[in-house]
């Protein structure tokens, strides 16, 4: 199997998508002549050429509303923005244009786009470059959000979020674009609502999605086993929709629940998933879910303040300590 | 007119007798001028020294310098009081050193020490100082500039005459938001002075692949708004004459101007992006890089005799002290503690 970086995996998806279907294009801040911010773009300007690969101005509302338009009217926009940060901007396009469209048209007019670019925080970009977005996203009936954690997922995912038929939240993370990992051989695609069994275990149930289950929760999980604590990971991939079968069952087998995740607190998607969970898995669960989370306040700049309000690893293996009772 | 003055007219009238000189000096007193020479020389030495540090890896994140842009910094705060305010994006080094701010806690905010601006929380892009009037770095582009209007809106409210400058990327002037604040200061008449600090490209997208007006102070016409084009932006003296005159229309009518400045940013985008890439020449850079700001402001002083080359050696001496001030005080401040975390988040 090929290996290639996330970044790499994502540049593919895009290309295999545009050379499939004329009506995909990308637009975005620095996506054409400087192959984007990221570089996940890189040489796709040179292979489609100004019409299809476009740069934008600062204008976020105005680039964003543009996708929507276009994509009512039958094309099928891929929105880079250099940051989720600044979806922000074009928040109102997002959530009463793309996402309310389809309903509040009656079914005449669908948005078939995706909004794209790192989220969540990197090193040191302080409070407001450095969100995790995700839930704000899910609020909002009628948006598809997707989180991929690995370069295989990234491009599969993204292959179905251009041919999927309604607005695409696709949340990647600035600090994996360089992270390696196998993909499948040729054309392939992952269908949202599919979740992924990272490692099979029995004690404990995590779930965890993107970079945060990469950096953070595997590595909790390798310590924790140990010391002979089983857990059982599982990446949902996509956030909306969630694949709730695969976390229930999961759960009435290990009786026990963690969430992690990089954003707040309060509303956030494990909030929900812990729902779900204690609605579905009442009579199964053994101990109260646990969640970690940010800290809830506004992450700051310096390091050590940084690193305490993030989840970490440690954070993690008190949590799984906490539903097993062993402190 | 202070005794400074009539004798630097009288230095001024023998220079220019002697080099047929031009250059007026618009009546500033020698001690300010040369006071704008040292600031400016700061400014320069003091991002030299964060790009050495970033490098190094103390500082983190992103990190924008001001290399080339002094004039606007030294030119237009000089134009204002203290108690009036500033406010601009996350390129913010060089205007809170104008303002004021202590450039030992801007070092250390930049290293993240709790004796820094913002006591490690926000960072190179987010300057503050209350008791400066500096209203901050911003970094989410544009979001800063409604705000400008805000303060100015509260000056009036109180019926002071303070004023605030909003300083801008060409970039910005391309967002909502900066149309949106336009056409309110202009309508309801407050007291701001929009400043746009082009210097050709926002990241690497040059000005007219941007903006379909490329003449960005016309943007104003659109609000019915005073607007002028500084085409010398590398000159102190010339920034200073026209943000003056927008300070005194807008104290005096309240109403708003909007000046483009033109300059020349000499590094990347930020610390992480590269000088030149691929959307400007190695060439061009060089060839603005003769625009210099401070190369310019010497020769206007040693043209007026207002200072020799003991003073320019003498100055760098200073200002290498102060840097390595910054850096001392910075050494020497430890980074905040951990319960640092849950404090500002909500106010009493
Ligand atoms: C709303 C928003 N979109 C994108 C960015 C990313 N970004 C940061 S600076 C910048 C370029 C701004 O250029 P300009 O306004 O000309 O200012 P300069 O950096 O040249 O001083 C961009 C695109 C951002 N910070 N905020
Ligand atoms: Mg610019």
């Amino acid at each position: 199997m090929p290996v290639v970086s996330y970044r790499e995996a994502l540049n593919q998806a895009m290309d295999e998508e545009m050379a499939r279907d004329e009506r995909v294009f990308l637009m975005g801040e620095e996506v054409a002549q400087y192959n984007g911010a990221y570089k996940v773009s890189q040489g796709l300007l040179a292979k489609y050429g100004p019409k299809r690969i476009i740069d934008t101005p600062i204008a976020e509302a105005g680039f964003a509303g543009i996708g929507i338009g276009s994509a009512m009217v039958g094309l099928r926009p891929i929105v880079e923005f250099m940051s989720w940060n600044f979806s922000l901007v074009a928040f109102d396009q997002i959530v009463n244009n793309a996402a309310k469209m389809l309903s509040m048209s009656g079914g005449n007019f669908n948005v078939p786009i995706v909004f794209r670019g790192p989220g969540g925080a990197a090193h040191n970009l302080a409070a407001t470059h450095s969100q995790a977005l995700e839930s704000l996203y899910a609020h909002f009936p009628g948006l598809k959000v997707v989180m991929p954690s690995n370069p295989r997922d990234a491009k599969g995912l993204l292959k179905t979020a251009i041919r999927d038929n309604n607005p695409v939240i696709f949340i990647e993370s600035e600090v994996m674009y360089g992270e390696k990992g196998e993909i499948p051989e040729g054309e392939y695609t992952i269908p949202f609502g599919t979740g992924d069994i990272v490692r099979e275990g029995k004690d404990v149930t995590i779930v965890s999605w993107s970079k945060i289950l990469q950096h953070i929760t595997t590595k909790a999980v390798s310590r924790l086993a140990e010391e002979n604590i089983s857990v059982e990971l599982i990446d949902p991939r996509t956030i909306k929709p969630m694949d709730w079968e695969l976390i229930f069952n999961s759960v009435k087998k290990t009786n026990r629940l963690v969430i992690v995740e990089e954003g707040w607190p309060f509303a956030g998607v494990g909030a929900q998933i812990s729902h779900e969970v204690s609605n579905h898995c009442f009579d199964f669960l053994d101990a109260p879910i646990e969640r970690v989370t940010q800290e809830d306040v506004p992450l700051p700049y310096v390091h050590n303040l940084e690193v305490a309000s993030l989840p970490n690893i440690q954070k993690v293996i008190r949590a799984v300590r906490k539903v097993m009772y062993l402190d | 007119m202070p005794e400074s003055i009539n004798i630097l007219q009288s230095k001024m009238n023998h220079t220019k007798l002697k080099n047929n000189m031009q250059t007026d000096l618009l009546g500033l007193s020698p001690e300010i001028l040369l006071k704008w020479y040292d600031e400016m020389l700061l400014i320069r030495r003091f991002e030299e020294k964060c790009a050495q540090l970033y490098g190094m890896g103390k500082i983190g994140g992103f990190c924008h310098l001001y290399n080339g842009q002094e004039a606007i910094a030294t030119g237009s705060i000089g134009a204002i009081n203290p108690d009036d305010y500033v406010i601009t994006a996350y390129r913010d080094h060089g205007l809170a050193i104008s303002k004021g701010l202590d450039p030992r806690r801007i070092l250390a905010e930049l290293l993240g020490k709790s004796t820094g601006t913002t006591k490690g929380k926000g960072g190179s892009m987010h300057l503050f100082s209350r008791e400066k009037n500096f209203l901050g770095g911003h970094a989410i582009v544009g979001g800063h500039i409604p705000l400008a209007a805000g303060a100015a809106f509260a000056s009036k409210y109180r019926d002071e005459k303070r004023v605030c400058l909003c300083f801008m990327g060409d970039g910005a002037t391309n967002i909502g938001e900066f149309h949106e604040a336009l056409n309110l200061a202009a309508l309801w008449k407050l007291p701001v002075i929009y400043i746009i600090e082009n210097n050709k490209y926002g990241m690497g997208t040059a000005v007219d692949r941007a903006s379909a007006v490329d003449e960005l102070h016309l943007k104003a016409a659109a609000y019915n708004m005073r607007n002028e084009v500084i085409e010398e932006g590398h000159n102190v003296l010339k920034v200073y004459q026209s943000v003056k005159a927008a300070v005194d229309h807008a104290r005096k009518t309240y109403e708003p101007s909007l000046l483009e400045v033109q300059t020349f940013r000499y590094r990347g985008h930020s610390m992480s992006d590269p000088i030149h890439g691929h959307y400007r020449t190695k060439e061009e850079v060089e060839e603005q890089k003769k625009l210099d700001p401070i190369t310019l402001f010497m020769g206007i002083l040693t043209d007026t005799n207002l200072a020799s080359e003991d003073y320019f050696n003498s100055a760098e001496e200073r200002i290498k002290s102060i840097v390595d001030e910054c850096v001392a005080f910075t050494e020497n401040s430890s980074e905040p503690p951990l319960e640092e975390l849950y404090t500002d988040v909500y106010a009493d």
